[in-house]
């Protein structure tokens, strides 16, 4: 058994750079640390789901029961309280011992009886004002209606519709985006979960490199293929396992919440996926050669920690200043500058997307400074790798790195 | 399987103010075992990275088949360097197709020939285990199967029997000889020059970055100037020192090596020898590749 093979001799640049990647994510998306980190994210993330559906989900639901001749009012009754933006869910209650019970349990909010013109209301503790004004209106049109019918108008109920179709004209400065909270909360989502996969897998590119040149397995390697392939090859695999992850737990994020009604603006969640996963690749990019350069300068797994804090410090600083200046105002003028920057751009500007307006120049001027810097750091995360990847023994000086 | 040949020419490298190699030159023809030997930091690790490419040479050339060696040709060349390296959590089968792959075979011929060399080094009931769960010997032997699983027409080995049982030196020394019976240049780099001289057909010896001898054991071992051995006990120190036209190589204990300039009496010392005491052991001797070993490089570290 001599060479088997067709009688190729070396592999191609882009034969080498597959099987590389090929290697990277069959090795790590089978480890256990892949399977758990990943159901652990999503676990958080159905826990944040729950907790929303538990407490606000609880809060703004109504649930009222009815007895006896104020059984009629169930449709009404929940029509009207859309109208007051309250949601209200009826059941019948059969007597007064069950209206008790449940009320005492918490079951029920409010127990309504008696009929439309003079309804009772038995509460716990007390009656939701939002309740009580619904019950209130509803009461005196019925009152309304019966006092113009005895007063001989022909239609009663269309003075009424022409009375309650009235309402104040509301003229605003600047409109508030009804659907401002909830952008806000998946951009800081889509912020919290870049920072994440950059700094997990941009931290797994400069172990990778660590690895190889602790089990002195690089110098095998490059006896065969070149550096920049090897290279290239480990930060496209890793990077394909921390995009496989971004998407299971955005998605598995976003049916989670659309499901349990936490979440209605879907389509812009998957526009903030979508922005998000193009960001996720140029920051991914930006970091894992700066982190393989950072990891070639040491030759021991215990000595990784002190050259990739620098770094990781770097995406830290972006994330905890970034963030809260877009809890403050995700319009500002500080918010608006750092998210230009290119070290940061990648996890505060899906963030600015998902949650206020960007403006088209503001995005394509971060996509090309990222993608300028994605250039001048792959040069030097470069250099610094071919230079240092086959030097054991103590960390080596940055400065003797990028000279070769 | 046409013989292959392999050759250095001239290799300079320098680290910083450190000169590394210093024109090192030589050819290892195929179905020939090339011993590499010299002091820890000679040369000899950066010139065998330097044949596999995996360093560059600030000048010289490395030739493969008389062709200036491109990585085409250094894809069929197996290599194994001093520091061992294999990923520790990847399976032994794994690795080894693995890194066949990475040298140009297709993924068929990849699993054969890692399987190939599996049964054929004793490893296969170890086939499917993590190669940090392996013991430094079986490490050893599936270090040498990553060398040779991709059918190299040339072999560069540093070091390959350190570390190894008496045993694992047999199998080792086996398959180097069936390689350059199969046309393939080997060389290799030892400490163990008793090793050497018995497997090798050439040595090559390095001081310094530069190339002090090179050629046939026996060649190198028979043109070293004529040695004399006589062990004398009872005799003073010094004994010898006055005597006309030898050399005192080593002396130590009873036994005294000398070196024998042309046309000189051998009878004369032998004289002088009875007269200072018992002698127990006269011959004239062929030196060992050690001791040649020895002589050439501390004859460099004399100014």
């Amino acid at each position: 058994m001599t060479r088997a093979g067709a009688d190729g001799g070396a592999i191609s640049a882009t034969g080498a750079i597959r099987l590389v990647a090929q290697r990277e994510l069959n090795i790590r998306l089978r480890t256990r640390s892949f399977l758990i980190g990943t159901a652990a994210i999503i676990a958080v993330i159905a826990g944040y789901v729950l907790l929303q559906v538990s407490i606000f989900g609880g809060a703004d639901r109504t649930e009222v029961g009815l007895s006896g001749q104020a059984a009629v009012l169930a449709e009404p009754l929940r029509t009207t309280a859309s109208d007051f933006d309250l949601r209200v869910e009826t059941s019948e209650v059969a007597d007064t011992g069950e209206a008790r019970s449940k009320l005492e349990a918490g079951e029920l909010d409010a127990v309504v009886s008696g009929n439309a013109a003079e309804l009772r209301v038995l509460v716990k503790s007390e009656l939701d004002p939002n309740l009580r004004a619904i019950l209130t209106d509803m009461s005196r049109q019925q009152v309304l209606a019966a006092q113009l019918a005895s007063a001989g108008v022909a239609d009663p109920a269309a003075v009424l519709a022409e009375a309650n179709a009235t309402e104040v004209q509301v003229s605003m400065l600047a409109a508030k985006d009804p659907q401002a909270d909830q952008r806000m909360v998946i951009g800081m989502i889509m912020v919290f979960l870049l920072f994440m996969a950059i700094s997990t897998y941009g931290a797994l590119v400069a172990q990778g490199v660590v690895e190889e040149k602790a089990s002195r397995v690089v110098e095998v390697l490059l006896a065969t293929v070149r550096p920049w392939q090897l290279l290239l090859g480990k930060v496209i695999g890793i990077g394909l396992v921390g995009l496989a992850q971004l998407v299971i737990v955005a998605g598995a994020g976003i049916a989670m919440a659309t499901a349990a009604g936490v979440m209605t603006l879907s389509d812009v969640a998957l526009g903030t996926l979508a922005w998000g996963v193009l960001w996720y690749l140029l920051g991914y990019f930006l970091y894992a050669t700066i982190y393989a350069g950072a990891g070639a300068l040491v030759s021991r797994q215990e000595d990784a920690q002190s050259v990739l804090t620098p770094v990781t410090m770097v995406l830290v600083i972006g994330f905890v200043v970034g963030l809260n200046l877009m809890l403050q105002d995700p319009d500002s003028t500080a918010t608006r500058t750092m998210s230009l920057v290119p070290l940061l751009s990648p996890i505060l500007m899906p963030g600015r997307v998902a949650a206020g307006q960007v403006a088209a120049w503001e995005l394509s001027l971060a996509i090309a400074l990222t993608l300028a810097g994605i250039a001048l750091f792959t040069w030097l995360g470069g250099t610094i790798y071919r230079n240092a990847v086959l030097r054991t023994g103590s960390r080596m000086k940055l400065a003797d790195a990028l000279r070769g | 399987m046409r013989p292959h040949t392999l050759e250095v020419d001239g290799l300079r490298k320098r680290y910083g103010d450190l000169v590394a190699l210093d024109g090192v030159s030589f050819a290892v023809n195929g179905g020939e075992l090339f011993g590499f030997v010299g002091s820890n930091g000679a040369g000899k690790t950066t010139t065998m990275r330097i044949m596999l490419g995996v360093l560059a040479a600030d000048s010289g050339a490395v030739r493969f088949d008389g062709e200036p060696a491109t990585r085409h040709t250094r894809a069929r060349m197996g290599y194994m360097p001093e520091e061992r390296g294999l990923y520790p959590k990847m399976k032994v089968l794994d690795q080894l197709v693995y890194l066949a792959r990475l040298h140009g075979l297709a993924t068929n011929h990849a699993h054969a020939a890692a399987e190939h060399w599996i049964a054929r080094l004793g490893l296969s009931d170890r086939r499917e285990t993590e190669v940090q769960k392996l013991s430094l010997g079986n490490q050893q032997r599936v270090q040498l199967a990553a060398a040779l699983v991709h059918g190299p027409d040339a072999l560069v080995l540093d070091e390959p029997f350190s570390g190894l049982d008496p045993l694992a030196v047999d199998v080792m020394s086996q398959v180097l000889r069936e390689k350059a019976a199969a046309g393939v240049p080997v060389v290799f780099s030892s400490h163990q020059l008793d090793l050497v001289e018995r497997l090798c057909d050439r040595v090559g010896i390095i001081r310094s970055g530069q190339m002090v001898a090179v050629g046939g054991v026996g060649e190198l071992t028979t043109g070293a100037s004529s040695q004399l051995r006589v062990d004398v006990s009872g005799a003073p120190d010094g004994w010898a020192d006055e005597l006309p036209g030898v050399r005192v190589l080593r002396a130590a204990q009873t036994s005294t090596v000398f070196e024998l300039a042309a046309g000189a009496d051998d009878q004369a010392v032998l004289h002088a020898a009875l007269a200072a005491g018992q002698v127990t052991r006269f011959d004239r001797h062929r030196p060992t590749l050690a001791e040649l070993f020895r002589d050439v490089v501390t004859a460099g570290e004399r100014p």
